[in-house]
């Protein structure tokens, strides 16, 4: 215990010396979690709208009225002939066109549909399949108020984030990406730089056993993990305004079982590694890319094709990510996130047992 | 600046390429392996919803509702429950997604004309996920339901929707191009940001310095041969996805070679800026990497729309070269658009290869 706690000071008496981590420590988690914060969302707000109104009647404009004042649409075109929508939508001046044909006045006055048109970009399949979506719920709203309602009535109740906002879901994800990033990488950096500077094979002729070097050299990282918490949680629930609904104490509990899997991670590249700049390289193509793609981080696993679903349970941030947005936007705690949790200690577990006998070698 | 010793540096770079097959291969390698990998993982094509049915009727209009939800395709049923409230713990772990709730006296009602009204809870917590749920289950349930006019003049505008572009709206088709784009830029920029600082680390660059050779000779030719192994990964890309996901080019190939070329070009151009700037291969490398491979993920709307961000980053990523691509590809390949719909986009790479060319020519005096 004496001598873990010896390696344990000497590695933040380290740390303390290098000039460059403060601002890498407290400055840039934050700056990352802002800037991703920011540019990751998935809101689609106002629909960029083309319309021709080939009817000019007041019935007309109250029809384009109505898709003006929901908050769904802002018109950026008006057009005269159905031959502009083309080049509109090319160019993305518009996403959805919608097309008032002549006579549609008419129509309504003797009580028929009067079939109005509406043309989605579909090239975006996002924003096209939201736009259509906006599109039909105008013109059911038009119905009702018209007198003519559905018999059966969908009636939604959004659980858990109830305006749908994609920050919600977005924001606890980049808060394990930045863990992953910060833990993993300066761990992996600090042990191949000792294995640079030579100081390794001094640490190796003390007579610490090779399991108390790794804990020793491990333990201060997965300190500096706690403190990227502790600097970002304010900034997501303070700035960002993600609801936390769960417990804070479960939170920080879960991380920690996470932190073992990407400690461990960063062990086992430091055992690939020769130089650091191998170290980074491999962290970032090897480690960082393919969790952020296969962890549901942006893509929904569900979406995937079975074999890559069967990948991404090697993936430790795909749990994680389960956890945070258990806890923060359903207030869920360990008796529903436990198989999570077990995944992670034990996914943790496997790759520090793989890294300690990778380190082994290597030293042989 | 003169072609014959500006191919006589290409020349010389090609050499040194050759003797070094393994960079050559990963270049090629990295982009149709890269674009075979994410193709395939990468979707927003929402299927196997995870539906629970609640159904408190129990009668044959309401078995009705719940075989639309399943026979259109995106829903699997993995509950049956007649009380909401025992869904909380599906919910809550994510096992079910979305409940529809049939109501007692549905189909009393519906043979009565009476007004119904059918629940859909639904797990918002991935919002677009969940507003593409909510999307497929409107459009279900005005399928299946009747309308009924209050006054006799009464009738629902009828909306005729019509899909361009990408009639099935396959996710496939929008990410595809866009995973191009995002290839192009971080396998360019990081074969070139080594070119330079390399001779500069072997100490070579003295005896370029020596020979006739101006600057932007040197940094033009040392751009040429990596602008051919680029093409040839674009267009090895660009039939995979033809093969593989069926992206089809609908505009004209000439074009779409034309602009791929230049965008090519200004990235060649920004590695190269890079390896002025750097004074190791490692210093370059890394700037190289973070330079290219976080802004064209996050800022170029290959993921995520530009419009939704706030106007600050919205003006920030004017900076990112992948943002003007991104829109004449989509719009050459997606929308067969001509020139005169992105011609604003090829204005803009030009103007921003041109300014990264001249910096570096700048740098590589100042070196020289």
């Amino acid at each position: 215990m004496r001598t873990l706690l010896a390696i344990l000071v000497k590695e933040l008496l380290q740390l303390k010396r290098d000039p460059k981590i403060l601002p890498i420590l407290f400055i840039a988690p934050v700056i990352q979690l802002t800037i991703l914060g920011y540019a990751a969302t998935t809101d689609i707000k106002r629909v960029e709208l083309a319309v021709c109104d080939l009817d000019h009647t007041a019935t007309s404009r109250d029809l384009v009225e109505r898709f003006t004042s929901s908050r769904y649409f802002r018109i950026t075109a008006v057009v005269d002939s159905q031959d502009r929508f083309d080049a509109l939508l090319q160019s993305g001046g518009a996403r959805v066109a919608l097309t008032i044909p002549a006579g549609f006045e008419g129509e309504r006055a003797i009580g028929r549909s009067g079939a109005v048109q509406i043309v989605a970009d579909g090239a975006d399949a996002m924003s096209g399949t939201i736009g259509l979506g906006y599109a039909v719920s105008v013109l059911q709203g038009v119905s009702v108020q018209a007198g003519a309602r559905p018999l059966v009535e969908l009636r939604p109740a959004i659980l858990y984030n109830p305006d749908l906002v994609s920050r919600n879901f977005m924001i606890p994800g980049v808060l394990s990406l930045i863990i992953m990033i910060m833990t993993m990488m300066l761990t992996a950096m600090a042990l191949v730089r000792e294995s640079e500077l030579g100081t390794m094979e001094q640490l190796l002729v003390t007579p610490l056993r090779p399991g108390q070097i790794i804990v020793g050299k491990l333990l201060p990282y997965a300190l500096v993990g706690l403190i990227e918490v502790a600097t970002t949680l304010p900034v997501v629930l303070f700035w960002f305004r993600v609801p936390l609904r769960g417990s804070l104490l479960v939170l920080l509990l879960l991380t920690l079982p996470y932190m073992l899997c990407t400690l461990g991670l960063g062990l086992f590249i430091s055992t690939l590694a020769e130089t650091q700049q191998q170290a980074m390289m491999l962290s970032a193509f090897v480690f960082i890319m393919p969790q952020m793609l296969l962890s549901g981080f942006a893509f929904p696993i569900q979406n995937m094709p079975g074999l890559f679903q069967l990948l991404t349970y090697l993936v430790p941030q795909r749990y994680y990510l389960v956890i945070l947005r258990g806890v923060f936007l359903k207030g869920v705690g360990f008796s529903v996130l436990w198989p999570q949790a077990f995944a992670l200690a034990g996914l943790g577990t496997l790759i520090l047992v793989l890294a300690r006998l990778r380190f082994r070698r290597r030293l042989g | 600046m003169t072609l014959q010793r500006t191919l006589a540096v290409a020349v010389k770079e090609l050499l040194q390429l050759r003797r070094d097959p393994r960079t050559a291969l990963t270049l090629l390698g990295i982009p149709i392996v890269m674009l075979l990998i994410y193709g395939y993982a990468l979707s927003f094509d929402v299927e196997h919803i995870r539906l629970a049915v609640v159904d408190q009727d129990g009668t044959s209009s309401s078995r009705q509702v719940a075989d639309a939800f399943l026979k259109s395709g995106y829903f699997d049923l993995v509950a049956h429950a007649r009380d909401i409230r025992t869904l909380d713990p599906l919910f809550d772990s994510g096992k079910v997604q979305a409940a529809i709730v049939i109501p007692p006296r549905f189909s009393a009602d519906l043979a009565a004309s009476r007004q119904t009204v059918l629940q859909f809870v639904l797990d918002g917590s991935d919002s677009q996920t969940a507003t593409t749920i909510l999307a497929y289950a409107q459009q279900i349930v005005a399928s299946l339901s009747p309308i009924v006019r209050m006054s006799p003049g009464a009738a629902p505008v009828a909306g005729a929707p019509l899909v361009w572009y990408n009639p099935d709206l396959s996710s496939a088709r929008f990410l595809v191009p866009g995973l191009l784009a995002f290839i192009l830029m971080v396998t360019s920029v990081i074969a070139t940001a080594l070119a330079v600082v390399r001779e500069k680390e072997r100490g070579t660059m003295e005896s370029l310095r020596a020979t006739p050779l101006v600057a932007i000779e040197l940094l033009v030719g040392k751009m040429l041969p990596y602008l051919l192994v680029a093409s040839c990964s674009a267009t090895g890309a660009l039939v995979i996805a033809r093969i593989l996901f069926d992206v089809r080019v609908r505009g004209s190939l000439i074009w779409l070679a034309l602009v791929t070329l230049l965008f090519i070009a200004v990235c060649l151009g920004w590695g190269v800026f890079i390896s002025t700037l750097a004074d190791t291969q490692q210093v370059a490398f890394q700037l190289g990497l973070l330079s290219s491979m976080l802004p064209t993920f996050l800022l170029s709307g290959f993921i995520f729309p530009i419009s939704s961000m706030p106007p600050a980053l919205q003006f920030i990523t004017h900076l990112v070269p992948a943002r003007y691509f991104l829109v004449a590809l989509r719009g050459i390949v997606l929308k067969g658009a001509g020139p005169e719909v992105w011609w604003d986009q090829a204005a803009g790479l030009l103007v921003y290869g041109g300014i990264v060319l001249a910096l570096s020519t700048f740098r590589t005096l100042r070196t020289l």
